[in-house]
């Protein structure tokens, strides 16, 4: 009687289990297909740029077949592109700007992120929010009034003025995630290396950037981006092509009156797009960590 | 204060401890003077290209177009009255508060399909789901130009197969406005699976155990524990998104440069077709302008939230 009564609850248990393992297998494989299908459509535009830049300029004009198959794939698009002068001159701009850029916003918020979260000063509350709020001011607000900042300085089609200008939109929020990484040290680490006889730059060079190093990465990776794929400013700044970076270069130098030579513009943004791609392949971890410390820590 | 003035004062002698309190002060002085000196550059910087350019901007827009003479709020009163300005505000909010939408819906999904499955095959999705964020939008935008293109267009091209006629993606003004917002989703969403995904993990487990046990549905559970616990990084993430989707200028740009008759200009690009291309600069100073109340009042919700959450980790 017992015994049948056990054995009835194991089956039941054995039942309910392999029913839930059910449910939970079904909702993986049912996950797994919505997100390719989703990943799918995500990636059509890139796999199109591919396509695209394997193809010569006879074909795509031919319109034979499907546009979404390549059928004698050529690498003469880069080849154009690796040996055209005006492109080595886009990337060697867009390369100098990025490095200038990443390096003073770098510099600049990780003096000011160890200051606001070690050092109180008169107002260094203030100007924290101060920081948050610039983060939130976005490039086309005051591009006009920069645009006549900018010709008074002298620098209009210059690339100078975007390693000017570039840090107002990288500094805050490299800041604000460097506050963020700063304040988690334990005030116990700076505390003990003052009595040892530590200054103040020593504490923050041997302790603080070694510690936050994952978002001092983090902070670079934004700066890296901002530098490397904002389009207004040089758009509204720089004219002659041998001031442009790569976004505004491919699409001023490639487009000529109607003249569409979609295959070396398709070549030049996936050859534009390679440094970020590569970068964000590597350090994807750390810059989505510092994304979401950024927003939901102080 | 507490960092280095706790020293049990009463251990020494008065006089010593008067000295001591002077080189304590003198210490602290110092380190507020080192450290506002180290947030000089900062202050310099934000000063200079971005507190200057606001009140510059303000007085920018109240001159007239050879910025002669002052005329008030005439640059904004004449916006106000022409009908290309009216389409302008209507568009912005439209592209905005739509692109915003689609991107919140489709990102809290995708956040719940990648937190269903298990660690370690996260990383591969999300890095494939996190590319069309990762390319820089001016260049991506091209490429979706190239598919919206009106004789070659890849997409006719499906269409087509299937039966159906060729479409004027970016021929036809409402049609257009959908081409710039799908763009803006596609390019968007990533952003906020990511912010959605990593508030779906802090939420405890728990929980959801408690949950179950008391006999909660999967509906139950969305919308009385997750939601809840996610409310406030999703309003963040939300109004965040908010101000710069209604601030795009490359996808407006790039896709259509506002045409087909004006009916897909946004703030930024209208800027900049009246400012800098015409060379009217108060009128586009103006223009730029008017984006600054739903900016500001978008961000005082969003710092508003930023401050809460911090509280709410502290405590």
């Amino acid at each position: 009687m017992s015994a049948t009564t056990r054995e009835n609850g194991r089956k039941a248990a054995v039942r309910r289990k392999t029913s839930l393992h059910n449910q939970r297998l079904w909702a993986l494989w049912g996950s797994y297909i919505a997100l390719g299908v989703f990943a799918v459509m995500f990636l059509v535009p890139p796999f199109y740029t591919l396509i695209t830049s394997l193809k010569s300029s006879a074909e795509i004009s031919a319109q034979t077949g499907s546009p979404w198959l390549v059928h004698h794939p050529t690498l003469e698009n880069f080849w154009y592109l690796i040996t055209y002068p005006n492109f080595q001159t886009y990337y060697l701009n867009s390369t100098i700007v990025t490095v200038l850029v990443v390096s003073v916003s770098m510099v600049i918020s990780v003096l000011a992120a160890f200051s606001l979260s070690r050092m109180g000063f008169w107002g260094s509350q203030s100007l924290s929010t101060g920081v948050f709020l610039t983060y939130l001011v976005p490039p086309s607000l005051l591009f006009i009034p920069l645009f006549q900042i900018i010709g008074k300085i002298g620098l209009i089609n210059n690339f100078w003025c975007l390693v000017i200008l570039y840090p107002t939109l990288a500094v805050p929020f490299c800041t604000w995630i460097m506050i963020g990484y700063f304040s988690s040290i334990p005030k116990e680490l700076d505390e003990a290396a003052l009595i040892d006889g530590a200054n103040y730059l020593q504490i923050l060079w041997k302790i603080f950037i070694p510690v936050a190093m994952p978002g001092i990465i983090a902070a670079t990776i934004f700066a890296f981006t901002v530098a490397w794929g904002a389009f207004l400013y040089p758009l509204a700044y720089l004219y002659t092509s041998n001031q442009m970076v790569l976004t505004v270069g491919i699409i001023s130098d490639l487009i000529r009156g109607d003249v569409f030579q979609w295959g070396k513009i398709m070549a030049a943004c996936l050859l534009a797009s390679l440094p970020p791609i590569v970068i964000y392949a590597f350090l994807m971890d750390y810059y989505v960590a510092g994304l979401t410390a950024g927003a939901t820590k102080g | 204060m507490a960092d280095g003035t706790s020293i049990p004062i009463g251990v020494m002698t008065p006089r010593k401890s008067a000295a001591r309190k002077n080189t304590l002060r003198a210490f602290s002085q110092r380190k507020s003077t080192i450290g506002f000196l180290l947030c000089l550059p900062l202050i310099l910087l934000i000063a200079g290209f971005v507190i200057y350019p606001a009140f510059y901007a303000i007085y920018l827009s109240m001159l007239n177009k050879k910025m002669t003479a002052f005329v008030g709020f005439g640059n904004f009163t004449f916006l106000l009255k022409r009908h290309t300005f009216q389409l302008v505000i209507f568009q912005s909010c439209l592209f905005a508060v739509t692109s915003v939408v689609l991107k919140a819906f489709i990102g809290f999904i995708l956040a719940h399909l990648m937190h269903n499955i298990p660690g370690t095959r996260q990383r591969i999705w999300r890095g494939l789901l996190l590319v069309p964020w990762v390319i820089p939008l001016a260049l991506s935008t091209l490429t979706w130009w190239w598919m919206f293109d009106p004789s070659y267009s890849a997409f006719n091209y499906i269409l087509n197969e299937l039966g159906f006629a060729n479409v004027p993606w970016l021929g036809v003004g409402w049609i257009a406005r959908f081409c710039t917002i799908t763009v803006n989703v596609w390019y968007g969403t990533p952003f906020f699976m990511i912010m959605y995904l990593a508030a779906l993990k802090s939420v405890p487990e728990q929980l959801y155990e408690a949950a179950s046990i008391d006999g909660a549905s999967a509906t139950q559970k969305l919308f009385f524990v997750t939601l809840p616990m996610m409310r406030n990084i999703i309003s963040i993430t939300i109004l965040f998104s908010l101000i710069v989707t209604f601030a795009d200028f490359d996808i407006v740009r790039i896709l259509t440069a506002g045409g087909p008759q004006d009916m897909t200009h946004v703030f930024a690009t209208y800027a900049f077709q009246v400012g800098i291309q015409s060379g009217d600069i108060p009128l586009g100073a103006a223009v730029s302008l008017f984006m600054f109340p739903i900016l500001a009042f978008a961000a005082f919700f969003v710092l508003r939230g930023v401050t809460q959450r911090t509280k709410e980790i502290a405590t």
